[in-house]
């Protein structure tokens, strides 16, 4: 039935099949866009959201997504400044896992808003003295960069490509995509910075307090490193469950070898660098604010914060999967590095849900208690509703564009097409 | 946003921000303005045209 919208020599399930896979995710969809009318209609006390926490579970998957969304950044850096080539058969896959992460995080921006009729407010009033501003201008140009980076994906389905303007309005802008992915790393270090920088900032917040590099405190450039060495790993992640998904190899071992193998040093170098600022942190800024080390991680209601979690940010998730993925006899085992591509993408959600929820639970002052939050119904489906986005994005996408370039020869169509 | 706006002020901030932002945009529009304006001269005189010439 839509078969000549499906790229050449590849194969895809059937119509009925996908209209199923479609609908389940539709579902969901559908009951994130519920929940979304409720706030849109009823306001923001739909939210469990409190004066202690004015960032809540939006925010965290706000900073998680854009996080993870860097492999398209910093694979395009790779592909096109740095010039490694073999990165062009995954960088499609990247691109698009890049602007459903974008667009998923200026969707929860538009409904964290508030007042969505007054977004354009924070280009128009533009407040200059804040990192935000930063982030929203980033963020907007750079979803930019991402959408001019995946209309050529869409220009190159069969049925599109017949069209001459598109083909060639495809070719011209491969030809100087290099120019739009420049762009786009010079975005990303700026907005991933400065989401880092908005906590790091927070002197009246000793946990998410940090000294820095003049206007730039240490938590900007610890942000914009872990995007490039996470998100590359996400990559991967989504690359090998797409594979399971369809029961096909998509992509060659090379080019996933060496994708994990930058990961790992830029995952490596970068703990190294969160070991030195949390401990800076513990043994300088903290007490020098009056607060010792312990004071953040213990009598917390039910110890949820405990010293388990900065041990299994920094441990787990940082330096155990930085080993596996520098350990060429480990990377190349592939149940090895599914796991260490996992724990890294673990690590960056759960420094991103240290450095916004557990620096707003912390108490800063000697008489209050810990502050806790539990996010509501409409939270979590607006959340997950990304997620079922995403999903369906992806499939429509892997389903009638040639996303994977090696995948033809891979997986070879027996008698032809 | 724009120096006719009656709250912009020439001060390093205003100018670092919105200098950053124009930059960015510039360089995006006349990429593709570029892009669109060469894919118009391109299908006018009918060049290349072939399928699947493996971009990426």
């Amino acid at each position: 039935m839509d078969s000549a919208l499906i790229p050449n020599g590849v194969k895809r399930c059937s119509i009925g099949q996908f209209a199923v896979w479609i609908a389940i995710n539709g579902a969901v969809l559908l009951w994130g866009l519920l929940a979304l009318l409720l706030i849109y209609f009823k306001g923001l006390n739909q939210t469990n959201m409190n004066n202690a926490y004015g960032f809540a579970l939006w925010i965290w998957a706000d900073l998680a997504v854009i996080a993870l969304g860097g492999g398209a950044f910093f694979t395009g850096l790779l592909r096109y400044i740095m010039g490694k080539d073999e990165l062009k058969h995954i960088i499609n896959y990247a691109v698009l896992i890049g602007f459903v992460c974008y667009s998923s995080a200026l969707l929860i921006l538009a409904i964290d808003v508030g007042q969505p009729l007054r977004a354009w407010f924070i280009f128009w009033h533009a407040n200059v003295h804040s990192m935000l501003t930063e982030v929203a201008f980033c963020l907007t140009c750079y979803f930019g960069v991402l959408t001019i980076e995946y209309i050529p994906l869409i220009f190159e389905n069969r049925q599109i490509e017949r069209v001459p303007f598109f083909h060639h309005l495809a070719h011209n802008m491969h030809h100087i995509m290099a120019l739009f992915a420049a762009t786009g790393a010079f975005l990303s270090f700026f907005h991933q910075g400065s989401l880092g920088g908005v906590t790091g900032v927070l002197y009246g917040r000793p946990f998410g307090f940090r000294t820095g590099l003049l206007v730039w405190p240490w938590t900007f450039f610890l942000y914009t490193w872990s995007a490039a060495a996470c998100g590359p790993c996400f990559t991967i992640f989504i690359t090998r469950i797409t594979e399971m998904a369809t029961g096909k190899k998509l992509v060659k071992d090379n080019v996933i070898d060496l994708l994990a193998k930058i990961a790992g040093w830029m995952l490596a170098t970068y703990i190294v660098a969160k070991i030195i600022d949390t401990w800076v942190w513990a043994a300088v800024t903290a007490p020098s604010l009056g607060f010792t080390l312990m004071d953040f991680y213990s009598n917390n209601p039910g110890s949820a914060y405990g010293l388990w979690i900065l041990i299994a940010e920094i441990l787990v998730c940082g330096v155990l999967p930085a080993v596996l993925l520098l350990a060429p006899g480990l990377r190349r085992n592939p149940p090895v590095l599914f796991a260490a591509v996992t724990l890294a993408v673990i690590g960056a959600c759960l420094n991103r849900w240290v450095m916004v929820l557990q620096m707003q639970a912390a108490p800063v002052l000697s008489f209050e208690p810990w502050f806790t939050y539990f996010p509501s119904w409409q939270e979590i489906a607006t959340t997950i509703l990304p997620v079922a986005y995403g999903v369906i994005l992806i499939s429509l996408s892997y389903r009638y564009l040639p996303i994977f370039p090696q995948e033809p020869e891979l997986n070879p169509i027996k008698g032809g097409q | 946003m724009f120096p006719f706006s009656f709250e912009w002020v020439w001060d390093m901030g205003h100018m670092v921000f919105h200098g950053g932002l124009w930059y960015a945009l510039s360089i995006l529009g006349m990429g593709m303005t570029y892009c669109i304006i060469k894919a118009v001269y391109d299908t006018a005189t009918a060049k290349g045209g072939g399928h699947g010439d493996g971009h990426h």
